[in-house]
């Protein structure tokens, strides 16, 4: 079995400039990539090519084997390709249920021809796949708003599972989080990947990607420049990756057998 | 919870019906009379019309948007229903025909001002305030336009017998009557009951609540409100949502000009210029946030009947009704400053 998704020799041009410049790379099923790279380096441009944004200019994306066109990001949801944004993308006025339920809610009959929300069943679904995930909400009536940065975070990700995600973008997922927060969005990454979830992981905070993620890719000025495995190398190395202090040559043999 | 913060989001969440005790209280202490079956009455009599408005307002207000046209709308309304019944009974019609028929013509018509205020608001991305702003000005001059500035009054009394009806007749002893009141007999006292514009009114208000609260419909009204590009991304479409939101809108405040004009067999085109405020102080009294994705339709009816319990009980007393601007302009203060201060209390469950 090949990768649950790779991309091959993406190249994607803002007029004059190539923000990624023929990047290829796979995630394997139940296993966690670290997107890693400095400020333009082209992260969030590859990830959003992924994630149907953007059209990529040249290359391919291969979901479970075959080739796809994801020419929207309703065409990356429907095939079970869900990016959990920096800003969360809650209705931070609705409560816990509501939100795992936006736009898909249950509905039940009243009077044998009005249908109204069924509010007990989108409850007991929501407890059930917190549990699930392990994931602790304190009263589940409570409006987003009441929540912690961290326990929205895992509403979000409740979500995508709920609705059968088979691959995760999280971009900057401990960001702006207190480091209790940080520890149990990592332990919930690691459950995912326990389930089978393919997951890309953007970050900023080398130690978080570390802890998470099996294998790291480097990009810089567009370019993958690297691709290592996380237990084979170390915090330095990747440093002098990200801001070019060193010349690496590309390995890809010492990608993750699938 | 600490008990402080519990007593502060107590009295956070539920200020408005203590006020409204406390304005019954007063009133009922002050004015003669005012507790009475007939006080009562001609507070919920009054009420109709703002309270229809305050409903299309608390729709549009929840999804972080805002209609200034309401107050003009219902104007509008209440000069073409009244032209258009006027002009159909000259014209030899019956004069239950020519009002059913007015009505229906007026409610389609009605649809277009908020048609055009969701297309300029959801398609053409210009503010809720200047949009429904400019189409207020429109409806204001065409009501005018129709009524070369003064008002329409060629009304058939139908209208008042609709308008100024009541629901139940009780002739204490002997009997009771629906809708139509019972001939006039010297001695024989009639005690009418809930007028049926009220009847009507709460029937409408009763439908938005409950599309508002339990309802899709309603959730992603919420969620729009709360934060349109969650909605979106949850693949809601918040582009016909928002003109169908405005189109209701505009629907209520026709619905509102149409009782005007039975209530007081007449078309005003400035009917309803002091409701523009007053819809929009009831929703926030109601507990509305104007950022969007709070409210609900039966505060803001509380927050009606607050400020016309205000406005009847300072009449009552005989007191000039100029306080009553200063009085609204003292609560819509205070409400403001309760959801600026202690958002998280009053809202922390849905």
């Amino acid at each position: 079995m090949g990768y649950l998704l790779e991309v091959r020799n993406i190249t994607k041009r803002f007029g004059g400039l190539v923000a990624v410049n023929n990047v290829s790379m796979g995630v394997n099923t139940g296993e966690v990539v670290g997107l890693l790279g400095d400020n333009g380096a082209g992260k969030s441009t590859l990830i959003k090519v992924i994630s149907g944004v953007y059209p990529a200019d040249q290359g391919t994306v291969l979901f479970q084997g075959n080739e796809v066109h994801i020419t929207s990001p309703m065409d990356a949801l429907a095939m079970g390709i869900e990016t959990i944004y920096q800003d969360l993308a809650l209705a931070e006025n609705l409560n816990t249920p509501s939100n795992i339920f936006l736009g898909r809610e249950k509905m039940k009959k009243i009077l044998g021809f009005l249908n109204v929300l069924d509010h007990d069943y989108m409850q007991q679904e929501s407890r059930k796949i917190l549990e699930k995930l392990d994931i602790l909400i304190p009263s589940l009536r409570n409006r987003i708003r009441a929540l912690s940065g961290g326990q929205r975070q895992a509403v979000a990700i409740s979500r995508s599972i709920y609705w059968d995600a088979k691959f995760l973008i999280m971009d900057e997922p401990t960001a702006a989080l207190g480091v209790a927060e940080q520890k149990k969005v990592i332990d919930t990454i690691n459950r995912l990947k326990s389930h089978g979830i393919g997951i890309v992981v953007i970050s900023h905070q080398m130690h978080d990607v570390f802890q998470v993620a099996d294998r790291l890719i480097i990009m810089r000025r567009g370019e993958k420049v690297a691709e290592r495995i996380t237990h084979e190398t170390n915090a330095d190395e990747i440093v002098s990756l990200i801001v070019g202090a060193e010349t690496v040559t590309q390995n890809p043999g010492r990608a993750a057998a699938p | 919870m600490t008990r402080r913060a519990g007593f502060t989001s107590f009295i956070g969440q539920r200020w408005a019906v203590l006020f409204f005790v406390i304005e019954l209280i007063f009133f009922s202490s002050l004015a003669g009379g005012f507790f009475a079956l007939n006080g009562v009455q001609i507070v919920l009599f009054y009420s109709t019309t703002l309270a229809l408005l305050a409903t299309a307002e608390t729709m549009v207000i929840v999804t972080g948007g805002i209609d200034l046209s309401v107050g003009f709308v219902m104007g509008f309304a209440s000069v073409v229903s009244a032209k258009l019944v006027g002009g159909f009974t000259d014209r030899g019609l019956p004069p239950d025909v020519a009002l059913l028929l007015a009505i229906l013509i007026t409610l389609a018509i009605g649809l277009l001002p908020g048609l055009v205020n969701g297309l300029l608001i959801a398609r053409l991305k210009v503010p809720p305030f200047l949009a429904t702003f400019s189409v207020q000005g429109i409806t204001y001059g065409i009501a005018l336009l129709l009524t070369q500035g003064s008002a329409a009054v060629n009304v058939p009394n139908l209208a008042n017998m609709i308008g100024n009806g009541y629901f139940i007749y009780l002739i204490p002893g002997h009997g009771i009557s629906f809708f139509t009141a019972p001939p006039a007999t010297p001695g024989v006292t009639v005690i009418d009951i809930i007028p049926t514009m009220v009847v009507v009114t709460v029937l409408f208000i009763a439908i938005c609540a409950f599309v508002l609260k339990r309802t899709k419909f309603g959730q992603h009204t919420y969620a729009i409100g709360g934060n349109i590009d969650a909605a979106v991304r949850a693949g809601i479409n918040a582009n016909r949502h928002l003109v169908i939101i405005y189109v209701i809108s505009s629907f209520l405040a026709t619905l509102s000009g149409i009782i005007y004009m039975l209530e007081y067999v007449t078309g005003k085109s400035d009917a309803g210029s002091s409701f523009m405020l007053d819809s929009i102080v009831a929703v926030v009294i109601g507990g509305a946030s104007l950022f969007g994705g709070v409210g609900t339709v039966w505060r803001s009816i509380l927050g009606v009947l607050i400020l016309s319990v205000l406005e009847m009980g300072l009449k009552m007393m005989g007191v000039q009704t100029f306080d009553k601007y200063i009085a609204v302009g003292a609560i819509l203060i205070f409400a403001v400053l309760i959801d600026q201060f202690f958002p998280e209390l009053i809202h922390k469950e849905d």
